[in-house]
Order: C-alpha cells, then structure tokens, then sequence
C-alpha cells in the first residue's frame, strides 16, 4: 500500500503533510510518557522488530502470500504512540532508502498506514478490552478484532485521500469496493497473526505487552483492597491531566478553526463533486483542441488549475473533518490511557 | 553493528556528488520531488528532461546505469497497478489495438508512471551516493526532531541485527522440516514473530542501560557537525533550479 509520487495530487500530499508532522509531535511527546527516558533505544528497536516482521511472509491461500502491516500489532504491545512514531520511522526509513512509497507521498503514507490503522486499532481495543471480561483470552480476542478492522479502514482513509486528491478519475465506489474488498482477506491474515503473536508474547512476558497493562492492575486491586493503591494514584494523575488540558485545548481549538472552515466551504463540497464529474467532458475539450491552437490550450490548463484549487479545499475539508474525529479518539483514548498508566508506572517503580 | 556499516543500497566513490553534504543533497532530493509532482501531466517532453537531469546526476555520481535501472525495480507493483488503469476508468473511450481504453485512464496512468519513477530514480541516487550516518545526520540538519533521527538510526543500526534473528529463526524452523503452506501453520510464525518481539524489546533494555552507563542524558552528542558552504548549497540545488525552469515552461508552454 506505499503509495508512489504523482499518486496524490500536490495539495492534498501537501495537507496530509502537516497532518502527519502534527501527529508524530503528539506522538513523540505521548512516547516519552509511554518509555520514560528509554524511549530512543525502545522505540527504535521497536521499529526494527516491525520492519523485519514486514518481511514475514504468511500463506493465504493457494500460492499467494501476504505480509504484515504491523500497526495493530505495535499499538497493543507498546502503545499507541510509540505505535505510531516506531511505524512513521520505519515508512520514512523505507521512502529515502528503499524508495519504496515516495517522498512527496511520506505525509499521505503516515496518516493512512501509521496514524489511521494505529489509532483506530488501538481505540477498538481499549473499547473491547473494557467491554469484555478481564482474561488474557479476550486481550487476544480484542486484538483480533482491532487488527482485522484496521486494515480495511486504512483502505478506507487512502480512498478517501484519493477521492479528494486522485490524479485519475476513477469511479470512487470501484476504488472502495477494490481497496476494501482486498483489505479486508488481507485483515483476516493480519489479525489472525497479531492475535497470536500477542497471545504468544503474553504467555512469556505478559508485563511487555502494553495493552494488557490495566489487566494485571486490576486483578492486584481486587486482592490488595484499595487502600494500598488511592494514594499512589493521585500525584502520578495530577501533571499528567494538566499537559492533557493543554494539549486537549489546543487541539479543540485548532479543530474549532478548521470546521469554522468546513462551514464555510460546506456549500463548496456539492461544486468540488460536480467538478470532477465535469472533469472529464474538460479533458475530452483540451484532447480535441491541443493540438489546434494554443489559447484553448491555455484555457484547459487554466482549467485544470481551477480543479486543482478545488482538490485541495475539499482537501481542507477532508482534513478538518479527519482533525476532529481523530481528536475526538486522541481524547478518549488518553482519558482512558491516564486512568490506566498511572497506577501501573508506580507499580514498575515500587 | 558498528557506525560504518555500509547499507546495501549504497554505492563507494569518491565523485562530486558523493562528497557532498547530506542535508544539501536531502534538500535537492526532496525539491527536485516536488518540482516533478506538480508538473501539468500533458507537458510529456518535460518529463524526458527531467529524466535527462537525472541522468546527469547519475554520470557526474558516476552510477552506472544497470545499477540504477535494477534498483528502479522496486516499483513494479505500481506499474502493474498503472496498466490496469485504462481499463476501469471512465470516460471517453479510444480503440486501441481492438481494446476500448479510457482516456483519462491513460493520463493517469501516464502520470503515476512518470512521475512515481523519477521520485524512485531520485531516491535511488540519493541513497546511491550518501552514507546511512551521514543521511541521518543531513535529516538532524534538517531540523527533524532530534528523538525521531535517534529512533531512525537505533533502528537502521540493530534492523540488521533483528533482521539476521528472523533469518536464524526461519533457518532453525526450515532444519526441522517446517515449511508454511497454509493457515495452519499461522500459530508457529506468529510465536516467531511473538519470540522476536521480546528480544527486540530485551536488547532495547539493553541498550538502553548500555547508554546510561556511558553518561547518556537524554540527546546524542554531535562529533562531526556538518556544515555545507554557499558554493556547495548552489551546487546540489542546481538540479531542483534547472527542473524548476522546465516546471514552469510545461506549465506555460
């Protein structure tokens, strides 16, 4: 799914961008609270487990193969952020080195590979997690499901980026039919795996496993009684819900000012879309005349400008709608997150 | 494991391009890659001169051009994907060679075509001539986050390591007369992976120790710091400058 240069049209490459450096600062500072200091060594030797588990190839069916995506995989055993900052490095790694996903297209290729399977398998298996009964069965149960679910909407966000910025008109229900259709025998190799892998590793070291952390909490507290942990809790939750105000403000203020922005271009989002519907009769204008005279010339181009323009505010729109449903996950998922983290870090350090 | 450890995409020489330094080359690369991307589709001699600069770039690195052509291989998948192109989009429709084809479909596929090979031409000299060290550090010139270069290079540094622990796992399982050939066999590769995953984190305790021991406090120290004089700046950015020009002649041309 590394998406090459010339996939995604400039603007929106350019928007997706800004998304994904805004999301790895979110990220590198959620890290650090997830390792402590360790986080470079951690983190990066993290990155190195994911990319030699990319190369792991699994038998689907007869002949084909498939291999790991990974962001289900890195979110439950070592958290979300560090999920997401170990997986944006390994895609940055491969777009300079391997030149594999291009390097206009690196902004693109973190918010659908790193960001997007990364947090919405993390949200789904915090949720099942709290959901299910507190067993190491379900924590394998859950990641299961949040594996086999994050790959299809991985799908899903890069037909959505290339119905906002796709170079070529193809019809957009093909693309999502094709993309989630595939995605989706993909996830099912993808989570089958993940469920295993995080079922084997809990088996041997079950305190490695992040998203099994608030398991062993919970069942201390039900033996000690909660006189022991109620005061240990409360100085390790306290800083940490003041840098979550600050960062919560800002992220609702940038969300308020960007669908202050969606407002505002709503009435554009009908035009965008008969806009590329159109886009064809243009193109079939600027075949005849090309090669004519150049003033019809310029006007496709001129043209062609004009749905570029476009493109990229159904970009803004695309954005900010992205900006506040993922700032409304970041949320939940921290507001659980500083529940869970704070009783277990002084649990390591006693 | 050691600093210089030489990535297998990397080719020694002593040429111009080689010499210089990494942020300048990074920053042309990335340009060059913009400039390429935001093309007009329909200007198609400007993408032969751009393939021209980089040819250029590639006599004067002194890469020869079996070397860059293998490499350009990576990007197959694409152009499997780029074929099939003309056949699902809409649109007008032209006959060719007794197929109906659609036009729009062509220029896309033109366009990806393109485009995705020069952006991979141009990282595939980039990481030809620079050094993995000396790209890591061009990225900390370039002001990325100081945490994400470290991340980056503890991960280019031990990916070998971890790497080579996958192979010996692949190897002792193979020496055992496994062999994966269906579903069923999910549950032995997922424990490998399960088994690399604990000694990868085991090492990063490790190292982590490791580095505190000799005085680490949170940042690397910087022993070579790299600066790239005025001549040399306008020396790599000549070929984004140059492909700029084209760049604006296909757009008014």
């Amino acid at each position: 799914m590394h998406v090459p240069d010339g996939f995604i049209d400039a603007p929106t490459s350019a928007v997706t961008g800004v998304v994904a450096a805004g999301a790895i600062a979110v990220s590198l500072r959620g890290a650090r609270r997830e390792l402590d200091e360790r986080t470079a060594p951690l983190a990066g030797l993290v990155a190195a487990f994911i990319f030699a588990v990319q190369m792991l190839n699994f038998p689907v069916a007869a002949g084909t193969s498939g291999h790991l995506l990974g962001g289900a995989l890195a979110a439950i055993l070592v958290g979300p952020y560090t999920g997401v900052l170990c997986v944006s490095v390994v895609l940055l790694m491969q777009g300079i080195l391997f030149a594999d996903g291009g390097l206009t297209a690196l902004g693109v290729n973190i918010t659908d590979m790193a960001i997007v399977t990364t947090v919405v398998a993390y949200a789904l298996f915090r949720g099942l997690v709290k959901v299910l009964p507190r067993t190491r069965r379900s924590v394998t149960v859950a990641s299961f499901v949040a594996a086999l679910v994050s790959v299809p909407a991985a799908a899903l966000a890069f037909t959505l980026l290339y119905w906002i910025g796709g170079t070529t008109d193809v019809s957009i229900g093909k693309v999502a039919t094709a993309m989630v259709g595939v995605h989706l025998l993909i996830g099912i190799g993808e989570a089958a795996i993940t469920a295993l892998t995080v079922g084997a590793v809990i088996a041997v070291r079950p305190d490695l496993v992040y998203g099994a952390r608030g398991l062993t909490q919970r069942l201390k507290l039900r033996v000690n009684g909660e006189l022991v942990d109620a005061p240990q809790a409360e100085p390790a939750a306290a800083p940490a819900a003041r840098s979550h105000r600050k960062v919560w403000i800002t992220g609702l203020v940038t969300s308020l000012v960007l669908a202050g922005f969606v407002s505002f271009y709503a009435s554009a989002d009908p035009d965008g879309l008969e806009k590329v519907a159109a886009d064809k009769g243009i193109d079939k204008k600027t075949e005849e005349h090309a090669a004519a005279d150049s003033p019809l010339a310029d006007y496709g181009v001129e043209d062609i400008t004009d749905a570029r323009l476009s493109g990229g505010l159904a970009g803004v729109i695309g954005v900010g709608v992205t900006v506040v449903a993922g700032s409304a996950v970041f949320w939940a998922v921290r507001r659980r997150h500083s529940d869970d983290t704070s009783p277990t870090n002084t649990n390591t350090t006693v | 494991m050691g600093a210089g450890h030489a990535h297998r995409l990397y080719r020694h020489g002593h040429s111009p391009v080689h010499a210089l330094p990494p942020h300048t080359k990074l920053a042309a690369t990335f340009a060059f890659v913009v400039v390429v991307v935001s093309t007009p589709r329909e200007a198609m001699w400007a993408f032969g001169l751009y393939a021209v600069l980089l040819a250029v770039v590639a006599g004067a690195a002194r890469v020869p051009a079996g070397f860059l052509l293998r490499r350009l291989l990576i990007e197959v998948p694409f152009v499997a994907f780029a074929v099939l192109m003309p056949f699902v989009a809409e649109g007008e429709q032209v006959d060719v060679l007794g197929m109906s084809l659609s036009v729009s479909g062509l220029w896309g596929a033109w366009n990806v075509l393109a485009k995705g090979t020069l952006g991979v031409a141009a990282s595939v000299l980039l990481a030809s001539t620079t050094e993995l060290r000396e790209l890591l550090l061009g990225l900390q010139r370039l002001r990325l986050p100081s945490l994400l270069v470290q991340i980056a290079s503890f991960m280019i540094r031990y990916g070998d390591v971890i790497t080579d622990e996958m192979r010996r796992m692949r190897i002792a399982r193979e020496s055992r007369g496994f062999e994966a050939r269906g579903v069923r066999h999910w549950g032995v590769l997922a424990k490998s992976a399960g088994a690399l995953f604990i000694r990868s984190y085991e090492r990063g305790e490790r190292v982590h120790l490791a580095m505190v021991s000799r005085g680490y406090a949170g940042s690397m120290p910087v022993i070579d710091e790299v600066t790239a004089s005025r001549a040399q700046w306008s020396y790599a950015l000549a070929l984004p400058c140059t492909a700029l020009v084209v760049c604006l002649l296909g757009w008014t041309l």
